[in-house]
């Protein structure tokens, strides 16, 4: 069976393909949504293809796949429409798959069910990466609000924090937001 | 607050859909508007269609596709509500555009004419030019088909369209993948500042009230939750009233401007807004002042007869079968009772639900509930008038390409 992923995220293209390789298939093949990529998908004659469902270039690989004359077999989204909760699943996790007219349900369940883990793992790692930048954002952000109100009111570190959250209690905002507004504030006086 | 999820595109007529989220009109009526950003239509579609999202911007002939079971899973949609009427160009190479009128002014006042300088100037090109069209379902390429085709183009033979959502079109004239292209302000815009591309037709002069995005749900989800529905419509209807006046127009394109939405220069998303069109980079605007409308007339009034001009433009181009079944399906998709059921005391509205389409060729006031009400003219380029109880016999005057 050929499997193509389409994806332009290399890391996210190679999570899922290892995971399908583990699972034992072999036929798989990366092709990035770029130029004359459709033409490319059209001489491989996929069995399954495998594509983010945000990916902008759906409209482009759905055109094809509903005009081709070169593939043997017509290839349409989620063929099989008994099994709604995984579907629902796949819709939730961001894959969207092109499956080849006439290929049974238990061979394309197993693909699809790998590619909604890969998928959900990958977001998570995604998720905590953002988390960790933000956090790491936030904390130079305050560190320079610290400094500002240490220079300008004569305040010790533990003083000029216990300002910025009580600042930010009093007002219902967080205490970043206080800090991002007093760095702004300074810069405009000149601080 | 009853929550609504409604998914758009990146496109200046998404502008309906932001000013009832950000100018507050949505919570006015208790719904709290989540807007969900997405990159293609196909994903717009799923989105909608699986129930991520109860409401969509979509692209009118893609409902009726979609109920019709024509582009994937099959699900009956309903359009209460025309989010806006126009608001396309056709966009060509410069290279390519220099065989045509020079004039632009002239060029674009004369849709007929540029048509057979389009079909003259096909031969004298280094290659079949390559027309990005944003879906095969859309209002852009049946526009796009219906002028040239008018001029003797067969537009399956003549060139090659070529699929890209909206966002990628100037960078795929950028790489020369594309020759020129029809899509959704501002990108036509933003291929004409940088100098990759001239206007070579207005939507609105090849069909002067052009349907376009509808909000779309899906049949079921509308019919049961006839609350939520009606006050989702009384607040569009607010902010299209909203966006129509000239004193917001600065400021609609600066909300739009920002990344959450379309994400392009304000300058450049007004154009469409204020009916002020740059059709080659460095040239005078030239004043297109139904452009893209959100209210006057009744903009957002579902005709019937709009939704079946586009199922005989789905017949006419072998897209759909004609049948009775289909025609039917077709007709149901476009809903003007639930419009009546949500606006009855908001808004003038028409009392007929269909229409002669392209008849009318100076603005004439109509009998209305609530008010006066006018409607602009709406005449095909080609003089051509749609009835819809007569949908074969219009078809067959095409003659078969």
């Amino acid at each position: 069976m050929r499997i193509v992923i389409i994806d332009d995220s290399g890391l996210r293209a190679s999570v899922l393909e290892e995971g399908l390789r583990e699972a034992g298939y072999e036929d798989i093949h990366v092709v990035p949504p770029r130029g004359a990529f459709v033409a490319r998908l059209e001489r491989m004659a996929p069995d399954v293809v495998l594509i983010d469902l945000g990916n902008p270039s759906r409209d482009t690989l759905e055109e094809m796949l509903s005009v081709s004359r070169a593939l043997a077999k017509p290839i349409a989204m989620f063929v099989d429409k008994s099994d709604e909760s995984m579907i629902g699943a796949a819709i939730d996790a961001g894959v969207s798959a092109y499956v080849v007219d006439g290929l049974r349900k238990e061979r394309v369940k197993p693909i699809l069910e790998l590619a909604v883990r890969r998928f959900n793992a990958f977001a998570k790692v995604q998720a905590e990466l953002d988390e960790a930048r933000t956090a790491l954002a936030d904390r130079k952000t305050i560190d320079r609000a610290k400094a500002i109100l240490m220079k300008t009111r004569g305040l010790g570190e533990p003083e000029a924090y216990a300002l910025l959250r009580t600042t930010a209690m009093n007002q219902g905002r967080k205490i970043v937001e206080v800090a991002a507004a007093l760095i702004t504030a300074s810069d405009l006086l000149g601080g | 607050m009853t929550p609504i999820r409604a998914a758009f595109l990146s496109l200046t007529d998404s502008a309906v859909l932001v000013v009832a989220r950000e100018r507050g009109f949505a919570a006015a009526e208790g719904i709290d508007l989540d807007l969900v950003r997405t990159t293609s239509w196909a994903t717009l579609r799923d989105r909608l269609v699986y129930g991520q999202v109860q409401a969509a911007h979509m692209l009118a002939p893609l409902a009726i596709a979609v109920t019709l079971g024509l582009s994937q899973q099959p699900a009956a949609l309903a359009a209460p509500y025309k989010l806006n009427v126009n608001g396309n160009m056709v966009v060509m190479a410069t290279q390519f555009a220099a065989a045509l009128e020079p004039d632009v002014a002239a060029r674009l006042a004369d849709p007929l004419g540029a048509a057979h300088d389009f079909a003259a100037a096909i031969g004298l090109y280094r290659r079949k030019p390559i027309v990005g069209i944003v879906h095969r379902f859309s209002s852009h390429s049946l526009m796009l088909r219906y002028w040239l085709a008018s001029a003797g183009v067969d537009p399956d033979r003549d060139i090659v369209l070529r699929v890209l959502p909206p966002s990628l079109m100037v960078e795929a004239m950028r790489a020369g993948e594309v020759d020129g292209f029809i899509a959704g302000e501002p990108w036509g815009s933003a291929a004409v500042d940088e100098g990759l591309a001239e206007t070579v037709a207005l939507g609105e002069r090849i069909w002067q009230r052009g349907v376009e995005k509808v909000l779309a749900f899906r049949r079921d989800w509308m019919e049961s939750n006839p609350d939520a529905v009606d006050r989702l419509l009384r607040a569009l209807a607010a902010a299209a009233e909203w966006c129509d006046r000239p004193e917001n127009w600065r400021e609609l394109a600066g909300l739009l401007a920002s990344s959450d939405y379309v994400g392009e220069p304000v300058e450049l998303i007004e154009r469409a807004i204020s009916g002020q069109i740059l059709a080659r980079k460095g040239s005078a605007a030239i004043a297109a002042p139904d452009f893209m409308m959100f209210a006057r007339e009744a903009t957002s009034f579902p005709w019937r007869s709009q939704g079946l001009w586009i199922y005989s433009q789905l017949v006419r181009w072998g897209m759909v079968e004609a049948s009775e079944t289909n025609l039917a399906a077709a007709a149901g998709v476009f809903r003007p009772d639930i419009y009546r059921r949500a606006l009855a005391s908001a808004a003038p509205m028409p009392g007929a639900s269909m229409k002669l389409e392209g008849a009318l060729a100076s603005p004439l006031p109509i009998g209305a509930h609530h008010g006066a009400l006018t409607l602009g003219p709406d005449r095909f380029f080609d003089g051509r008038v749609f009835d819809p109880e007569r949908i074969a016999e219009y078809i067959e005057g095409f003659g078969r390409s």
